[in-house]
Parts: C-alpha cells; sequence; structure tokens
C-alpha cells in the first residue's frame, strides 16, 4: 500500500502552506512601501533618518516618561535643537498629517501603536 | 564533543554572514540570492525526501495499539489511541501532531535504594517541546505580515494575542519569550543529563543552535539592534513577488537573521528535522487497528507457499494413520 | 543460576567513557546474555544462507567473503520494500524519550538497550552509506563504517531485544524498534547469522507444523494425556476432534499449550469450555502451531510458516478460525496473516453459535480470539460458573506485549477473570496495558544460555510481581501468552517464588460449571481448593 493520493495531498498542502506568501502576492499584489513626505518647512528630525525609521517608538516613549514622571519638559536632541518633547506640538508640528505619515507605515506592518489611546488626534490632520 | 562541533559551524555560519556583509558587501547574495536558493532547497529537498518514503510501499499494517480495542459491543473502544477506522487514525496523528500525545505518556523510571522499579509522570519533554513547537509555529505566522499588503486582519489579532500583556515597548511576545526559553530547556536537558549526553550528536545540537540563534538574532532586531522593518517588508515583498529589490541599510543584525533562517531551511532535508514530514507517514500512528476486518494489501508479497498438507500427509503418512487421525490419500 | 539478586540489581545507570560508537563486544564476559547460534541443520533446511558451525566468542564468525556487499544489497532491498523502515532511519531526533522504557535497559543499564540507540546501531551504517550528509562527514554526521565489529555488535544488541515494542508507545513519532530489529535480523539473516533458539523452532514447525517438532501420533498422544488429567480432576471425558473435516471452526494453540507446564492447564481449560458448550470444532495435527518464530527471522519465514493455517481451515472445510492464548501468534494472525496469505474468502464472517454475535472485527481473517469468543459468551449467560472455585488464587494479569500493543486486547480478558475469580488485583498502571513490560524472553530470546539477559530484562515485570504479592498478597500472574506462562514460571521462580503462572483459561475452566461433572475438590493443576483441602486427593 502506498497511500500515493494521500501523499500528494500532503505535499499540495505543505506546498500552498509553505509558499503561502508567494501565492498571496500572485493573486493580490502587494501595495509597494509608502513614500512619506518629508516636511518642507523643516530640514532636521530630532535625530538621524535612520534612528527614527527603527527607533522613533523609543525616542516617544522616552520623551513620555520624562514629561510625564520627571516634569521636564523640554530636550536638547542629538541633531542640536532645544525641542518641547511633545507628540503633538513638535513631531506633528511637522508630520501633521497622522494618515499621512503615522499610519501609513503603521498600517503597513499592522503595528498598532497606543498612542492615540491618550493623545486627542489635532484637528484637521486627518484631512 | 558533537557539541563543540555543532557550536564552530554555527559560529562560523555567523561570522561567515557578518563578513559577507560588512567585509564583502555581498548583500545581493544575502539578501536575494540566498533566501531563494534556501527556500528552493528547503521546498524541493523535503519533497523529494517524502516522495522517496512514499516510492516505499508500507507492505503490512502495524499500528501500536495504546488502547481497548474495538471488538464486543459491551467494551469500550478507545477511538483515538486505538482506532478502527481510517478518520480515527487520523485524528490520532492531528492528536500527535497537535498535541505530542506520545511524548505526554512520558514517563521517569528510577531505581530506588531498596532497588524498586519506580515510575514517576515527566512531563517536562512534552511541555518543553509542545511550547517549542507551537512558539515557533505562532511566530511565523506573524511573519506574514512582511508578506502581504494589506496585512490580512487575523495576522493583526494573532499579534494582539500574542502581546497581550502589553509590557516593553515594543510590546514583548510571549512566544518571543516561551522559544528562548523552550529551547534553552531543550540544549540544557541535553548537556545535563549523561544519559542524553551519551547519544546526543552533532546532528542534535547544531539545529538547536540554528533555531536559537534566529530566535535570538529577531528578539535582538526587535529591541535592540532595530532596522527600518518597512524595508524589510520591501524586500520580503519583493521576494515573494519575484520582483526582489534590495533597500539599503537593513543592517547587519537583520543579515544575520536572514542567514541563520536560510541556513535553517537548507539543512532541513536533509536533517532529523525531517520528522515535520515523517510523522505523518509513521506506520505505527497514521493506520487503523482494522486489521482483522478488512485486508490490507503488500505490493511485493512474494509468493511463498509454506509446507503443504499433502507433504506433510506423505511424510508422516504411517504415523498419522497409527494414530488414527484421518487422511486424505489412503 | 551464578549471580543472586542483589548482584543482579546492582544497575548502574551512568552511560560508559567510551563512545558507542565503538562496537566492540567481549562476548566471553557477557556469557548468559547472548544466544547460541542457528545449528547448520536448521539452516540447511530452511534453505538460509551460509550455514556452519560457530560461536560468538569466535574471531572469524566464518561469514561469506562479499558479507558487507550482502548486507548492503538487504539493507537497499529493505528500504525499498518498507516505508517504515525509511521512515524510522531518517526522523529519530534522539529525544530520549524512549531511553528507559526498554526492560533490557532498566534490567542491565547497558546504555546500548536503550532503544534510542539500538536502533543508531543500525541507523549509523545507514547513514554512512545511505545519506549524502553521512558520505560526506561521515562520524560528524552520526555515520559509522559497516566492519565485522558492528556486525557482532548487531548480533548482540538486535538478539537482545524482545520484539515488544513498548518503547513506540512513548515515541512521538511512532518509531517502532520491534521493526528495526526485524530489520537488522533480516539483515543478519543473509550472512547466516542468527540464534538456535529461532530457527530450531521454525525448521520444527516447517516440518511437522509446530515449533516443538511434535510429529502427529505424539500430538494425538499428548492430548489424550492431558484429557486423561482433565478426566480425573472434573469427572468429565473430553474428546477433541482431530483434522476432522466438516466441523465449524478450526482451533488453532501454540504448541507449548500441549505440551508444557502451564500452558497444558490452559489447553485443558480450552477445550473443557469447548466441551461444555458443544462446540463444533476440530484441531489439527498439521496446522498445530498458532506460534511463528518467523516473526523473529524473516518476513518470509513468516508467511512460510503461516501459510499452512489458511491451508488447513480450507482443507477441513470450515467456516471460520479460533485463535488459542498466544501473544507473537496474534500479531501474526492480526497484522501479517491475512496480508500475508489472505484473502480467507473460503471462510464466513465469524458467528458465536451461542450468542448470535458476529465478530464483525474478524469479518476478514475470519479468526477470533478466544478471549473475544468467551468474554461473549459470558456476558451472554451462556456459561454456569463458579468463581469461588478459583479462591485459592489472589490473582494479577499480565499484559502480554503482543495483544496489548499489536491488538488492544485489554478488557476482554480482564472481564473473563473477574468473572471467574473473586479476587483481583492490578499491577501499577506504568506497567500494564499498552504500558506493560515484557517477559524478556520473547523473540526467540527465552532460551537457557540467555538467562542473564532473561532475569535483567524481567525485573521490570518481576518487581511489578513483587508489589502485588507483597500489597494485596497475589500469588498467580495470568497471562495470554504461550512464551510468558513458559518464560514468566522461570522468572517468578528467581524473583518472586511464590507467585505461580496462569493462563486466563485454565481460571475459566476451574470456574466452569460442567454437566455432569464430580464435586470438584483441586483446581486443574491437582491443588485443592479452598475449602476442599480435606478432601483432595492430591
Amino acid at each position: 500500500m502506498y497511500d500515493g493520493g494521500k501523499i500528494l495531498a500532503g505535499i499540495a498542502i505543505f506546498l500552498g502552506l509553505v509558499l503561502l506568501p508567494v501565492w498571496h502576492n500572485a493573486v493580490v499584489a502587494s501595495a509597494p512601501r509608502p513614500e512619506v513626505k518629508t516636511p518642507t518647512h523643516e530640514k532636521h528630525c530630532v535625530d538621524s533618518a535612520a534612528v527614527m525609521r527603527a527607533s522613533h517608538m523609543n525616542v516617544l516613549d522616552q520623551w513620555r516618561d520624562a514629561v510625564v514622571r520627571e516634569g521636564v519638559r523640554t530636550t536638547v536632541t542629538p541633531t542640536g535643537m532645544t525641542v518641547s518633547m511633545s507628540l503633538t506640538k513638535t513631531c506633528m508640528n511637522c508630520h501633521a498629517n497622522k494618515k499621512e505619515f503615522c499610519d501609513a507605515c503603521h498600517n503597513y506592518l499592522a503595528v498598532s501603536p497606543t498612542c492615540w489611546e491618550c493623545h486627542v488626534e489635532p484637528k484637521g490632520s486627518s484631512s | 564533543m558533537s557539541f563543540i562541533w555543532s557550536l564552530v559551524i554555527f559560529s562560523g555560519l555567523v561570522a561567515l554572514v557578518l563578513l559577507g556583509v560588512e567585509g564583502a558587501k555581498l548583500e545581493g547574495l544575502f539578501g536575494i540570492w540566498l533566501p531563494y536558493a534556501a527556500v528552493g532547497i528547503f521546498v524541493g529537498g523535503l519533497i523529494a525526501r517524502v516522495v522517496n518514503w512514499g516510492r516505499s510501499p508500507v507492505p503490512f499494517r502495524i499500528p501500536t495499539t495504546c488502547g481497548q480495542q474495538k471488538s464486543l459491543p459491551f467494551i469500550r473502544h478507545a477511538r483515538l489511541d486505538n482506532p478502527a477506522t481510517g478518520l480515527g487514525a487520523a485524528a490520532r496523528v492531528a492528536l500527535e501532531v497537535l498535541t505530542f500525545r506520545s511524548l505526554f505518556r512520558n514517563t521517569k523510571a528510577q531505581l530506588t535504594q531498596d532497588r524498586r522499579l519506580v515510575y514517576g509522570s515527566e512531563k517536562y519533554l512534552w511541555a518543553g517541546a509542545l511550547a517549542f513547537h507551537w512558539a515557533f509555529l505562532v511566530i511565523l505566522v506573524r511573519h506574514y505580515r512582511f508578506f502581504a499588503e494589506p496585512v490580512p486582519v487575523v495576522i493583526g489579532w494573532i499579534q494582539g494575542l500574542d502581546g497581550f500583556f502589553e509590557v516593553g515597548l515594543p510590546v514583548i511576545y510571549a512566544t518571543d519569550v516561551v522559544i528562548l526559553a523552550a529551547l534553552g530547556y531543550l540544549l540544557g536537558r541535553r548537556l545535563a543529563d549523561a544519559r542524553l549526553r551519551y547519544f546526543s550528536m552533532a546532528a542534535d545540537y547544531f539545529p538547536l543552535f540554528l533555531l536559537l540563534g534566529v530566535a535570538g538574532s529577531g528578539v535582538l532586531l526587535r529591541y535592540v539592534w532595530k532596522t527600518d522593518i518597512t524595508r524589510v517588508k520591501e524586500l520580503a515583498v519583493g521576494l515573494a513577488s519575484f520582483r526582489p529589490v534590495l533597500p539599503e541599510g537593513l543592517g547587519a543584525m537583520f543579515y544575520v537573521h536572514l542567514f541563520l533562517v536560510c541556513a535553517l531551511l537548507a539543512y532541513f532535508p536533509f536533517s532529523k528535522l525531517t520528522h515535520m514530514a515523517g510523522v505523518f507517514l509513521s506506520p505505527t500512528r497514521n493506520l487503523a487497528n482494522s486489521n482483522r476486518a478488512r485486508r490490507h494489501i503488500n505490493p511485493w508479497n512474494p509468493p511463498i507457499v509454506g509446507h503443504t498438507y499433502a507433504e506433510w500427509e506423505e511424510e508422516f503418512r504411517d504415523k498419522i494413520k497409527a494414530a488414527g487421525i484421518p487422511l486424505d490419500r489412503e | 543460576m551464578e549471580k543472586t539478586r542483589e548482584e543482579l540489581l546492582q544497575i548502574d545507570f551512568k552511560p560508559p567513557a567510551k563512545s558507542w560508537m565503538d562496537p566492540h563486544i567481549d562476548f566471553e564476559a557477557r556469557r548468559g546474555s547472548w544466544s547460541y547460534p542457528g545449528a547448520p541443520k536448521n539452516l540447511r533446511y530452511m534453505g538460509y544462507p551460509n550455514p556452519r558451525e560457530w560461536s560468538p566468542t569466535d574471531a572469524d564468525w566464518k561469514l561469506p567473503a562479499n558479507w558487507k556487499q550482502i548486507i548492503f544489497e538487504g539493507m537497499r532491498e529493505l528500504l525499498s520494500k518498507y516505508r517504515s523502515f525509511k521512515v524510522f532511519m531518517d526522523i529519530c531526533v534522539r529525544c530520549g524519550a524512549c531511553a528507559d522504557k526498554c526492560h533490557f535497559y532498566l534490567g542491565s543499564g547497558d546504555p546500548k538497550n536503550m532503544p534510542v540507540l539500538r536502533a543508531e546501531l543500525l541507523r549509523s551504517v545507514y547513514r554512512k552509506d545511505f545519506t549524502t550528509a553521512g558520505k560526506i562527514l561521515g562520524s560528524l554526521a552520526g555515520g559509522r563504517e559497516l566492519t565485522l565489529e558492528v556486525v557482532k555488535e548487531w548480533f548482540y544488541y538486535f538478539y537482545q531485544c524482545t520484539e515488544c515494542r513498548r518503547c513506540s508507545v512513548f515515541c512521538p513519532y511512532g518509531i517502532d524498534t520491534a521493526e528495526i530489529t526485524m530489520m537488522a535480523r533480516e539483515l543478519l539473516n543473509l550472512v547466516g547469522v542468527n540464534i538456535n533458539w529461532a530457527v530450531e523452532p521454525i525448521a520444527n514447525c516447517h516440518r511437522t507444523g509446530n515449533h516443538l517438532g511434535i510429529q502427529p501420533h505424539t500430538f494425538k498422544d499428548n492430548i489424550e494425556f492431558l484429557m486423561d488429567e482433565l478426566e480425573e480432576v472434573t469427572g468429565v471425558r473430553v474428546e477433541p476432534s482431530i483434522n476432522r473435516k466438516g466441523a465449524e471452526i478450526l482451533f488453532v494453540v501454540p504448541s507449548a499449550d500441549y505440551f508444557a507446564d502451564p500452558g497444558i492447564y490452559t489447553f485443558m481449560g480450552y477445550l473443557l469450555l469447548f466441551h461444555q458448550l458443544g462446540l463444533d470444532y476440530t484441531l489439527s495435527a498439521y496446522a498445530s502451531e498458532g506460534g511463528n518464530f518467523g516473526l523473529f527471522t524473516s518476513a518470509d519465514t513468516i508467511k512460510k510458516l503461516n501459510y499452512k493455517i489458511y491451508h488447513e481451515a480450507k482443507r477441513l472445510g470450515v467456516k471460520w478460525i479460533i485463535g488459542g492464548e498466544c501473544g507473537h501468534m496474534w500479531r501474526v494472525l492480526h497484522q501479517y496473516m491475512d496480508t500475508m496469505n489472505g484473502p480467507a474468502d473460503f471462510l464466513e464472517v465469524p458467528k458465536s453459535p451461542f450468542t448470535g454475535t458476529v465478530f464483525a472485527n474478524a469479518a476478514s481473517t475470519k479468526t477470533v480470539h478466544i478471549c473475544e469468543f468467551t468474554a461473549d459468551l459470558i456476558r451472554h449467560g451462556k456459561l454456569k460458573l463458579d468463581p469461588s472455585r478459583n479462591d485459592h488464587w489472589r490473582v494479577t494479569f499480565h499484559d502480554s506485549c503482543n495483544p496489548a500493543r499489536a491488538l488492544g486486547l485489554f478488557e476482554e480478558p480482564r472481564y473473563i477473570i473477574k468473572n471467574v475469580c473473586n479476587a483481583f488485583f492490578e499491577m501499577p498502571e506504568n506497567t500494564i496495558r499498552e504500558q506493560t513490560f515484557c517477559c524478556a524472553g520473547g523473540a526467540g530470546l527465552g532460551n537457557d544460555e540467555n538467562m542473564e539477559a532473561r532475569l535483567r530484562g524481567g525485573y521490570p515485570r518481576a518487581n511489578a510481581v513483587q508489589y502485588v504479592r507483597d500489597r494485596f498478597g497475589v500469588n498467580l500472574m495470568s497471562c495470554i501468552c504461550a512464551i510468558d506462562r513458559a518464560t514468566l514460571t522461570t522468572m517468578v521462580e528467581y524473583w518472586a517464588p511464590e507467585v505461580k503462572i496462569s493462563g486466563v483459561h485454565e481460571l475459566v475452566a476451574n470456574a466452569l460449571v460442567v454437566d455432569g461433572e464430580k464435586e470438584r475438590t483441586t483446581d486443574l493443576r491437582g491443588q485443592p481448593l479452598a475449602g476442599k483441602e480435606d478432601k483432595a486427593h492430591v
């Protein structure tokens, strides 16, 4: 007894599962990586682009702790600016549009940060 | 010795990718060509292995029965541990694959001071193995977010569950902790137990190092040496859609992670890791104990004829006759 | 016996310093743990390769000049014939769950008796010559050169496995060491390396119809003698028929049942039961063996020896077959007979003539286990039983390996025993049912020269017997296997001498109230019944 049919079915299931990303992209082409617009009126962010791309959440986390727990409200950034440690005032001053800036990448990677559980999305930012 | 060898080879692999990416700038090789090759070897190799197994028949139906057979109506039948139908056998295999049923039976035998044998329940291996495999599966599924845009909503749910405790930033996944702990246990027991150490081979340590390397580098990549994961996804989607692009600045740690995954994939079909497929083909588990109810066919059943009655009667004719036992040919 | 119990129990589970890959065995020092080689006359009679006089202690085992090639070609062939062999060679992860499940390991502490390493002995050679990694990396990939020393090591360890399959219960992939041992024995057989305790019964069985070489007239004499004994105890004359055409049922038993104590009492039990029922059955002096030592040698031999059962059933024109209490016989009848020598389309689906029960689980092989048959009778109230006639016994039940792990025949014998005995006690749960421990004398190893290995391997079973003896006063271990009845007897004599061994149907016959019987004062063994000590003429 060979049970060839069952083995072939098993192989088909294996191929279906293990190469799912390939089938998926063949059927529904994945959208490209979102390009975020950089602000025109400000040339420097609070850190280098590479650091901000990988670790912005840690920057925000440190700011939150400094402001809320230690009462320190301003900081000097590695790029030499003195800024108020505020998501809505500092970050969103340049990156004003949550949808286009924050959500574009977060949705792209199914990340759901908890920022907006406390912060109110600035008015008009989503337009 | 085999432990050292495995460690040496594993370290060599890590050194190789670091040199390749940081020194020789071979990102294209490590980012695109090796992943393709590794997936090709994994898929092709594993299928070839299974087809090779499949080319040999199962001549006899030899389930190991671990419960009461189906016989008389008043006797309770153990449907899962001694299935009587193909469906029951499928359920038995499912139970084996999903819950490690057999390993759950594990006991530990000990000889007491007064030389009695006692058997204690020993569930650590079961728990450790099950924890590792399930954590690994969940982690694999979670990685699907890198391969599809939009990300299927179910992936988000799984991430949410996995990060349920919302500890740390980025949120620490339970599976990350579990997989490292479980792999640590699986490696530790091999080293700590003299008996296991005695028969463990390089082929036992090496996959554990690879897996620890993959999981460890993944954790480091998430929490310590971070990378821009939008670019990682760009690479992943490019690979999956056969339009590979190589984003810049993915970082050495990312390449270490990816290369160890490739090494694991390429090693897989030539190693004991093929138990992933083999467990489905084990004839002591995947066959119904319906031996007396339905005939099992052996394709190579040799045309052997035993000592026939006629030959027997011929040889013992006088004695049969003297004993008054009836003869076929007087 | 040269060693005392205390000496045997100085078991050291600490693995030795030398690597397991070193195959050397000092056969002289390990006398008592190996069996004598197959005698040339038996090999010749069976047409097995390389018949010659040799001893494991010899430096030269007189293998054929091209022995290596023979083994490799044999291995290639077996790999192409058995998926189990391929899969079991490839997928073991050496998790160690099997390690302390083997009775030989528990009794000896010899690490190569751990099922994982027993399999590695063969697997290492497979890896070296049949896998890419092994060919390139050699010992680093766990590969090992096939040398003469390895063949000797195989002989030692694959004839120190009773194919009991306890390890396969615990293996997460169901790797079955019995299957691996069977493959190894096939390979060893190809170069004439086998044991006489397996090949002599095979040669006997092929010629006379049974392992013991009992010829037709002696077969009849033995049975008549046993019926005389039975008449003395019960006052009832039982007249079984032999080779009778037109009977409804062919009854097949292991030959030890009509040959040696204590199997003979089980045999008397079967026949007394059939007599009381008025069952239309016949014994066969030709198909006079249900057991099949082919199982311990090669698949071809299993088929050759098993051939006679259906052949005889067809010749006699019976409707179906009942098989007696025997372990490996039942593995063959259950898992091999139909595939090898079926289909039994000339027989009818078994139906109990007394209860009308159709044995649907035997619809294809048409072969019913006597415990299934009897349990059904009891359930339907067809037997008048007086369990007090077993009150001199405090009984435990040993699940024989094959009925346990190849059939799952757990409740039928227990149901019977509980109906024919008043005092029944289970051994600890890790030692019964699918986790039962082997007698350590199966698979051809139940010979005297192998006694130390048997006593050691039997200790896990014996230790459980000691437990129920001490705790519940158990004095009888019942079982449904002829090899058990022979080898456990020796074993309990050594480890727990107060305990005796019996078959289940011996107990049935003790309790069975038979028409026209005299007042029973003794059991079938001639031992006085409880409360009848004064009346018994022992």
